[in-house]
């Protein structure tokens, strides 16, 4: 039999069902490959081999149904998602050692659909970053290229995904961390409406930001992880209650863009962005024109200040969200005579240097004399980029742009200057600051044979639109299924 | 935009976080980089916009308000650095 790790999700499913291999020789063959690659990449913070495999051997003694499409599939999550009985740490010191004691919605709708979870990936901490260098638990390496970063901050993840230890996991993107490093290991990534997936479980960072995506390696196995992961919470207050549609990628329709209308934004193509993913973004648009698509140009005039808003609002939120590692609750303590010692020492330790960046950055922003300037202001330009959008939606149903202004970069090549990494956001913010649902996959190659990705945006809850193009563009082409050598 | 170090200082007590002379330096200089950076909202005239806070639609369902079991204390408490009889142990607040 072929490399079962190489089976796409789907066809995972199919073989299980038809019972050409069992559950418990997909999990094995998932953990065999995770120990083989995490010596070169380190994709995983946590490994659950132990439990994954009695829960395959579950798996193998029950009848996969509707109620359960993803029996017996091995599954890898963000660890800034909680799964009882796992650790979780959001890739920081300060919560070393913390035991959640429930989990994350999406995480258990995925477990209710049968998925088996192998483990937690790597991530910049608190998600905060583009890089994966972030976490306080060492980089991930991008399997394309192991001297060069994954992106972030789901590196883990997209890595897990694109080296194929798993065939599909869940990331966040609070402003482009599900697309980013999707397009820089090669792989397909969603990230969802905002309160379109519940956030209960998810370690907050930007609370009016923050999405549960997922990485895949095609647009029709996100489509099967979505479905499932979409939908209402009571336990998240945000959670919106529009019914998540049944997907069906399969389109009659020919050509299979039949009358979409696709709007290419000027603002998106900067000079100075690398030439080749340009190139590659541009004949991926040509692409979706011969696929019956009407291609024309838009404008979204206030894209340049998505990063000074991002960067108020993020960090803001943040502050806020992170005082509760103090050193009380959870996590290590560090010791001191009085209680406001205990805070200041404790997470003047713990924390890395990017988070104390961002929080100091949030604390300036909402503090007396400057709350109007920054955090007030940041707010209402936020509306500015919003309604580029409603406009830009009432003329076309999809806006296609590149994901990132370059593709993977050195390890350490922006160690110094974190302006220069939060540039590596600007074409995934203004999705995330509007609240609109984004997808990312690989459209080409470079010249060192790195992944191209190109991003494709819908107005709110029409992520089926996005699945089904992105999906039309796979049924063409094979982009998605480059494997890294490794 | 000028960041003076005593500002630095005064922002990391706000957030409560102690930090090293070179951290303080490093950050008055880093903020100061992103602080210019961001002063360009400024440009855009928003006295007529209204801000957005957050995407929640008017139709937000809430839930029953019916008691229901919470998270169990025992589980939770052995996750803090330090418990007594049931409850989080802290260093004194007043001297």
């Amino acid at each position: 039999m072929a490399n079962l790790t190489d089976l796409s999700l789907k066809e995972m499913q199919t073989g299980l069902q038809e019972r050409r291999f069992s559950s418990s020789e997909l999990v094995k063959a998932a953990l065999e490959r995770i120990a083989q690659l995490e010596p070169q990449l380190h994709a995983f913070l946590h490994i659950a081999s132990e439990a994954a495999l009695t829960q395959a051997e579950v798996a193998d003694r029950s009848e996969s149904t509707q109620e359960n499409p993803l029996n017996g599939i091995p599954i890898a999550i963000k660890d800034v998602l909680t799964v009882a009985g796992m650790p979780a740490t959001a890739g920081s010191k300060i919560l070393e050692g913390f035991m959640p004691v429930y989990t994350a919605t999406a995480v258990k709708r995925l477990q209710g659909a049968g998925a088996i979870l192998v483990g937690k990936t790597n991530t910049d901490e608190f998600a905060m970053g583009s890089s994966t260098e972030n976490s306080a638990y060492g980089v991930t390496h991008n399997p394309w290229d192991t001297s060069r970063v994954p992106g972030g901050s789901s590196g883990g993840s997209a890595v897990a995904v694109a080296a194929r230890m798993v065939p599909a996991a869940l990331g966040t993107d609070t402003g482009g961390s599900v697309r980013q490093p999707a397009s820089f290991c090669g792989v397909t990534g969603l990230k969802p409406t905002y309160g379109r997936v519940s956030r209960y479980g998810l370690i907050a960072f930007g609370s009016s930001l923050d999405c549960v995506g997922l990485l895949a390696r095609s647009a029709e196995d996100a489509a099967i992880i979505f479905e499932i992961i979409a939908g209402h919470d009571p336990l998240d207050a945000t959670s919106s209650p529009t019914k998540a549609p049944a997907l069906d990628l399969a389109d009659t329709s020919d050509p299979p863009l039949e009358g979409l209308r696709i709007g290419v934004p000027g603002e998106y193509f900067l000079k100075g962005m690398q030439a080749e993913v340009e190139a590659g973004v541009r004949a991926a648009i040509t692409q979706l024109g011969a696929l019956g698509a009407q291609v024309r140009e838009i404008s979204l005039p206030h894209s340049e200040y998505a990063l000074p808003v991002y960067y108020i609002l993020a960090p803001a939120e943040a502050s806020a969200n992170l005082a509760r590692f103090d050193g009380i609750r959870y996590g290590p303590r560090a010791q001191a005579d009085s209680l406001r010692e205990v805070f200041a020492r404790t997470r003047g330790a713990r924390f890395g240097e990017e988070v104390l960046r961002r929080i100091m950055l949030g604390t300036y922003a909402l503090s007396a004399g400057y709350y109007d300037a920054y955090y007030g202001q940041a707010q209402k330009v936020r509306t500015l980029i919003g309604q580029d959008f409603e406009r830009a939606f009432e003329q076309v149903d999809l806006i296609a742009c590149p994901s990132a202004p370059t593709t993977a970069f050195k390890i350490g090549a922006h160690e110094d200057d974190p302006l220069a990494m939060y540039l590596e956001d600007v074409f995934t913010l203004p999705a995330s600051l509007a609240g609109i649902p984004g997808i990312t996959f690989p459209v080409g190659f470079d010249g060192i044979g790195l992944p191209i990705g190109m991003q494709l945006l819908a107005p709110q809850f029409r992520e089926g639109l996005l699945l089904r193009a992105a999906h039309a563009y796979q049924s063409a082409t094979d982009w998605h299924r480059r494997q890294p050598e490794i | 935009m000028p960041l003076s170090l005593k500002e630095v200082e005064r922002i990391a007590n706000l957030a409560r976080l102690e930090l090293t002379d070179a951290q303080k330096a490093r950050y008055r200089e880093q903020l100061e980089a992103i602080l210019d950076h961001v002063a360009k909202l400024g440009q855009l005239d928003t006295a007529d916009i209204a801000p957005t806070t957050s995407f929640s639609t008017p139709s937000m369902p809430l839930r029953s308000d019916e008691p229901r079991p919470s998270l169990p204390q025992e589980e939770l408490l052995e996750n803090a650095p330090e418990q007594e009889d049931g409850q989080f142990k802290i260093p004194p607040v007043f001297d």
